[in-house]
């Protein structure tokens, strides 16, 4: 089952931690790198089912 | 010297059926010597059905077209009588190694598993195999079986009937009309049967171009396939290199979608192109070059009341993967036994629905797993080229990227789980080996099970005592099994009862089943 309550410790840090790494990237340089990351999420959580979960999650925004 | 697909192997003769006063009535005619259409005809004669074989031309394959021939690809050669040559001619590889821009992304070794009489690939030319399928025919002749290979003899016409199907042939010397029972038409992914018939062909076609040459070298580059993505000698698009017997190599370099097709088959643009990526010093001369634009299409239905599609013609799919072939002779092993049982009376003209039902589903499969690899080499839009180059950039450093670079899943036969064919089972048993599966191979104390399987029903039983089993139906019983049997076939009770179709596929397994229960599966696979 894909986690969707608050699950990371040092919440703010995190966010910072992520813009930072996007600092003086040009916008293909930033999407290469947000593609590396979610691979390297993806086989980390390595189920499946969760996967599909999270695809879904990130599909449906309020927009 | 003549290459050998220069040399007529079937020139045209004049048939006796061309003075006939009303037309011959054959059996089964099959359109296309081809690789399929050959098989077909091999398979056939060999269950003794008497065949005609209609081909326009009258020589191999021009240029090697496919190379790569999978392990079951190999195992069905075995049954058709050709396994050894195309093995013994053949390059057996297990290695590859991808590139990503200048440097090496990883390389791998795919370790076949032990056990198995026939390796997982072989390369070899197209050419060569349909050469080794003509001798076959020419040996099955020899035999006294009844089979004949017509060459310039081109169908111009096709009429369907409730007792047969029409032909019109034309010829050096003119036009001729004969019938056939059944046609198989194997007359390519261009197939004219197909459109005579009006019958659809849909699917998709990757807007992109390959550039695909086979070289003749000696060069010191390993027995292995060699990848890139955006190699220096070929910027943004994709590279293949791949050794093929004779020191021929075949070498696929992408062009993209926008390019002028004739233009970039002349030898004076090849060459370059070829020097760019060999280096300059390698000596190489050019045996064929031909530019590919890839499709995926399928034929709504293979069958067609008395015409049944097979091959290319009922099917395309790009090479990446090495699917056409394979898959081709995989329609006819599924095909022949059941067109051969209608035939024979044994078995009901339903039987042949089966063959629809269980090819479309494994083409279904093979044009998925291609049209994937295909989109991995030609990314169809901004962002699916953004997560290509995320897996190859990772794939150097990251190990679990890897298994995501996608130049071509290699043809495996599949699994027919659905088909009406198969008897439920009750126990556990090793899932590789259930109905529906082709037959694993494994050593046996005299030789390997699958050339003591053959290619008519059988039964292997592990294990347990010998079952009785039906007149005619061939037992193989195995006192002390190997390990490779006992994991690929041993339920829990540490043995089984497997029962084997014609073309190796299981039909159904059991602990200790009855003489009745083994009958009553053997029907059912026969579609009663
Ligand atoms: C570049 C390339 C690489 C490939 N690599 C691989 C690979 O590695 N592995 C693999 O398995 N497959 C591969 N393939 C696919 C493979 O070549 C085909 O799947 C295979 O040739 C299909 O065989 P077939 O017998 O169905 O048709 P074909 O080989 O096309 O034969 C059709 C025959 O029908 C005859 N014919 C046509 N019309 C008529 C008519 N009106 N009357 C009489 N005869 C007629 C033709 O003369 C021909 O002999 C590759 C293909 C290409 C192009």
């Amino acid at each position: 089952m894909l986690n969707s309550k608050p699950n990371i410790a040092d919440h703010d840090g995190f966010y910072a931690e992520l813009l930072n790494a996007h600092e003086g990237l040009d916008e293909q340089a930033s999407a290469a790198l947000n593609a590396r990351l979610i691979l390297v999420l993806a086989n980390h959580i390595g189920d499946r089912d969760v996967l599909s979960q999270a695809i879904k999650a990130a599909k449906t925004t309020s927009k | 010297m003549t290459k050998i697909f220069e040399k007529p192997l079937y020139p045209y003769e004049r048939s006796p059926d061309q003075d006939a006063i009303t037309p011959v009535r054959h059996k089964v005619v099959v359109i296309g010597a081809g690789p399929v259409g050959l098989a077909a005809a091999i398979d056939l004669a060999q269950h003794g059905i008497p065949v005609v074989v209609v081909d326009e031309n009258d020589k191999v394959s021009h240029g090697s077209r496919a190379i790569c021939f999978s392990k079951r690809m190999l195992e069905i050669s075995d049954r058709l009588g050709i396994g050894d040559r195309l093995v013994e001619k053949g390059v057996t590889w297990n290695k590859g190694r991808v590139f990503n821009g200048e440097d090496e992304a990883y390389a791998f070794d795919l370790l076949p598993e032990s056990g198995h009489k026939r390796p997982a690939f072989i390369n070899l030319q197209q050419y060569y195999l349909e050469e080794y399928l003509v001798d076959r025919v020419r040996e099955l002749q020899a035999e006294g079986a009844d089979i004949e290979l017509r060459g310039g003899s081109k169908v111009s016409a096709v009429g369907t009937h409730e007792t047969h199907v029409s032909l019109e042939i034309d010829t050096v010397e003119g036009p001729y009309n004969i019938e056939a029972e059944w046609l198989i038409p194997c007359d390519g992914a261009g197939s004219p049967t197909r459109r005579m018939m009006g019958c659809d062909f849909g699917g998709r076609v990757f807007e992109d171009n390959f550039l695909i040459a086979d070289v003749i070298m000696d060069a010191e580059f390993p027995t292995e396939r060699w990848f890139w993505f955006d190699p220096p000698f070929n910027k943004g698009q994709s590279a293949l290199l791949h050794k093929q017997p004779d020191d021929v190599w075949r070498i696929d370099l992408q062009l993209g979608w926008d390019i002028d097709r004739e233009e970039e088959m002349r030898p004076a643009n090849v060459i370059p192109r070829l020097e760019a990526m060999l280096g300059k010093d390698t000596k190489f001369q050019l045996e064929w070059v031909s530019v590919y634009t890839f499709q995926c299409r399928r034929m709504d239905k293979f069958r067609h009341g008395r015409v049944l599609f097979a091959g290319d013609a009922a099917h395309q799919v790009s090479p990446f993967g090495a699917r056409g072939a394979n898959s081709g002779l995989q329609d006819t092993d599924n095909l022949c036994w059941k067109l051969a049982s209608v035939i024979k009376g044994d078995a009901p003209e339903t039987l042949l629905d089966t063959y629809n039902d269980e090819r479309v589903e494994a083409a279904d499969e093979n044009i998925l797993n291609s049209t994937r690899s295909t989109d991995f080499i030609t990314p169809k839009s901004g962002i699916s080229r953004v997560f290509r180059d995320a897996v190859l950039d990772l794939a150097q450093t990251h190990e679990f990227t890897r298994p995501l670079v996608n130049s071509g899943r290699l043809s495996v036969p599949a699994v027919h789980d659905s088909s009406c064919l198969n008897t439920p089972e009750i126990g556990s048993f090793p899932a590789r080996t259930r109905p529906g599966a082709s037959a694993s191979d494994a050593p046996l104390p005299n030789g390997w099970l699958l050339d003591q399987i053959g290619g008519e029903f059988a039964v292997l039983t592990i294990g347990f005592a010998a079952p009785d089993v039906p007149e005619g139906v061939k037992l193989i019983h195995v006192a002390e099994p190997s390990d490779e049997l006992k994991t690929r076939y041993a339920g829990d009770g540490g043995g089984g009862t497997i029962l084997f179709r014609p073309d190796q596929h299981i039909a159904a397994r059991w602990a200790a089943p009855s003489a009745i229960d083994i009958a009553n599966a053997i029907q059912r696979a026969k579609g009663a």
